[in-house]
């Protein structure tokens, strides 16, 4: 009777929220979120020109399917999210330590290792374009001090994607630096004071503390980096537009060369298909993920 | 199963203030129109000093120049502006296949019974038309696709204008040998400028298989299996093979290319002639030591150059003054509009209206390009103004080619299947 009480006064706080009410966010939900995303399921189905449309099935997925780099384009978005991701754990969590320990001037240390994060994308891609430059590039004229001729870091196909990676990951690790402060500065102190008394080294510290226990700073920037790497556009676009040729295509870019050349349809179908990768990827991982967390 | 969009359904309030107020314009005679062109200087320069001529004649029409992104970032500006029925009164965009993408019939005005058509050549209103029926005048000259060569550096070595490819290579070596400039200049920065070996050499596969165009427009003839259409590849990885390019060929960028040819850093420079308005512009003082031939061919009496008709100016189908539009792109077609232009800009090739000519004193890159279209001289439109279909991943194939990452005949495969892709767009027939 009590228990029936509560609920009847839940429903009835619920109806002091008259429907009419949600109508304003249901329309902004509907209009901007719920009809592009129906509307972008239909036109993947048609080949349109802006100007008209004709239905044609799942062709386009063939077709995008079928697109000669679309498998070396998927090969490199799945090098460059694990590479950049990988390196931003690794990277992220090296630097979350020095930066919670008591080194000198540790504020302006943590300044200068967020800086990058704030930097516009694009002015960070032209900037290490011409930096990486390979005939009066910075990084090659410094290189050639040592008497090495540099590579052609963003022309050469071997170099050409990692050199890419590297920048993102220069631009990034600030971001996972943060998080790994705050998960690293959120381990009771009494745990190390323990340890130390049980005479535990710091490389035993901090595999048996800092590691299991910064375990949600790790899992948020695995699961971060690697949807910002599985859909990578920007600076790949900024600094090699794909090139040379196609070999740093990664399946952003190839969607957006189909917009480019007016293939609306088929750039939209490929959207889906984008989307659906990273939902494929991510959302098992952040299950598997966040499982064993509570296992543990 | 193809279906219009009804533009005029999401216009329709947009549309019945329109005619409000061309009914209205025609009581007050002052009118502006809004002129949208790409954003290279020298199309910029060349468009405000159209306006401010025409106004200047007739002081109750004001021209207001927009400028917009050029290559295919352009391409869906102006496709989205007309999809959303935005698009400016008049409007300058390619003439060729880029052109029927435009879906002419709906979005541009008939300007088939306009009185200047008489005066411009049939070879540029056939790159306008569809359907038997006129939509564009020329905006800005004829271009050719060929190499620029630095003059300076051939009078040193006492090398002459290559006519076959065997003496092209021939003059590469000798250069290469006595010069520490790169015989054959590439800029794969901005990757567009990779593709004139291939585009350029397109008068050659003309001579040797005329039917190309139209089989290839119904899928009968391909690239990898026409060994005259896979030659532009094949001399471009040949020139990288034999160590012919300048070093950093990967980085440089269109400028660092002009710069090199005028400088003499370099020496040759595949590329369209509209780059001598940029010379004009930064490398004044080398201008006289640019010159300019076609693509050589494997015949020497049998060469001639591939060229790029003019780009059109075209007005908006729902213009609000479609009377005041066809002045202006009357105004623009005439010798007029022509003096205006060249005073702007100065001369860098043919005008496409009969009537308009060239001042005596143009530089020798110019005089070099205008023989090709003068009275006996060699010239045939590229492939993109015989055929709508033009795959839009050339530029990336013809880098990885003229870098040695794909074979030419690999290349010439890809491309045959990034075409089908634009042939499928424009339902083609023959296209599956």
């Amino acid at each position: 009777m009590n228990i029936q009480g509560k609920k009847g006064t839940r429903r009835g706080l619920a109806a002091a929220y008259p429907s009419w009410f949600y109508l304003p966010a249901a329309i902004i939900f509907g209009v901007l979120f719920l009809f592009p995303t129906f509307a972008s399921l239909f036109f993947s189905l048609t080949r349109w020109t802006l100007f008209q449309y004709s239905f044609i099935g799942l062709d386009n997925f063939r077709q995008f399917f079928s697109e000669p780099f679309l498998v070396w384009g998927l090969v490199n978005t799945l090098i460059y999210a694990v590479v950049t991701s990988g390196s931003k754990v690794v990277l992220g969590m090296l630097l979350g330590i020095l930066l919670t320990s008591n080194v000198m001037v540790r504020g302006l240390l943590r300044a200068i290792v967020f800086f990058p994060v704030l930097v516009s994308t694009i002015g960070v891609g032209i900037t290490f374009t011409m930096l990486m430059h390979p005939t009066n590039g910075l990084i090659n004229d410094v290189i050639a001090t040592f008497g090495v001729k540099g590579p052609a870091w963003l022309t050469d196909p071997r170099f050409a994607l990692l050199s890419v990676a590297f920048v993102d990951v220069w631009k990034g690790v600030g971001l996972a630096t943060v998080i790994y402060i705050a998960g690293i500065v959120s381990i009771p102190a009494e745990y190390y004071e323990a340890a130390k008394m049980d005479g535990a080294n710091a490389l035993q510290r901090f595999w048996n503390i800092t590691l299991p226990l910064a375990r949600p700073a790790t899992i948020t920037v695995i699961i971060l980096s690697l949807i910002g790497g599985l859909r990578s556009f920007d600076l790949i676009w900024a600094m090699t537009k794909g090139g040379p040729g196609f070999t740093t295509d990664v399946v952003a870019s190839v969607i957006y060369k189909q917009y480019q050349a007016g293939f609306y349809g088929l750039s939209t179908a490929g959207n889906v298909v984008l989307f659906v990768l990273v939902a494929a990827i991510v959302v098992p991982l952040s299950f598997a993920l966040n499982r064993k967390e509570v296992e543990a | 199963m193809s279906r219009t969009i009804s533009r005029r359904l999401l216009v329709a309030a947009a549309a019945g203030t329109a005619l409000a107020l061309s009914f209205a314009s025609s009581a007050y005679a002052e009118v502006k129109l809004n002129f949208l062109v790409d954003n290279a200087p020298a199309t910029v320069k060349a468009s405000e000093a159209l306006a401010a001529a025409f106004h200047a004649k007739n002081p109750d029409i004001t021209i207001e120049v927009e400028s917009r992104a050029a290559g295919g970032e352009g391409d869906n500006i102006v496709k989205t502006r007309l999809a959303t029925g935005e698009m400016t009164d008049v409007f300058m965009y390619n003439s060729g296949s880029l052109f029927h993408a435009l879906n002419p019939q709906q979005n541009m005005l008939d300007l088939t019974d306009e009185p200047y058509q008489s005066d411009i050549m049939d070879s540029f209103k056939s790159v306008v038309s569809e359907n038997g029926r006129i939509y564009g005048a020329p905006f800005q000259m004829a271009y050719g696709g060929g190499v620029l060569y630095n003059k300076k550096i051939y009078a040193e070595l006492g090398l002459s204008v290559p006519k076959t490819w065997a003496d092209f290579m021939k003059n590469n070596a000798v250069i290469k040998e006595k010069t520490k400039a790169a015989p054959v200049i590439q800029t794969f920065k901005d990757t567009w400028t990779s593709q004139l070996f291939f585009l350029g050499d397109f008068y050659n596969v003309l001579q040797a298989v005329p039917t190309f165009p139209a089989d290839f427009t119904a899928n009968k003839a391909k690239f990898a299996t026409t060994p005259a259409a896979i030659k532009g590849f094949e001399h471009q990885a040949e020139v990288f093979k034999a160590g012919y390019l300048n070093e950093d060929f990967g980085s440089a960028s269109f400028d660092d290319g002009l710069r090199m040819v005028a400088k003499g850093e370099g020496v040759h420079y595949p590329m369209i002639t509209f780059a001598f308005g940029n010379i004009f512009e930064n490398y004044k003082d080398n201008i006289n030591d640019v010159g300019f031939f076609a693509l050589p061919s494997d015949d020497a009496t049998k060469n001639g150059l591939t060229a790029w008709m003019a780009n059109g100016i075209y007005g908006y189908a729902q213009t609000e003054h479609p009377a005041e539009v066809k002045k202006f792109i009357a105004f623009v077609a005439s010798k007029e509009g022509c003096d205006a232009q060249t005073e702007a800009v100065g001369a860098i090739g043919p005008y496409m209206s009969k009537s308009c000519t060239l001042p005596a004193d143009v530089a020798p890159a110019i005089k070099d390009l205008v023989a090709y279209f003068a009275e006996g001289g060699k010239n045939a439109p590229a492939l993109e103004f015989l055929s709508p279909v033009k795959g839009p991943a050339l530029e990336q194939i013809t880098v990885e080619i003229g870098s040695g990452i794909r074979s030419p005949i690999d290349g010439a495969k890809l491309y045959d299947e990034d075409v089908r892709k634009q042939a499928l767009q424009l339902a083609l027939p023959g296209w599956e």
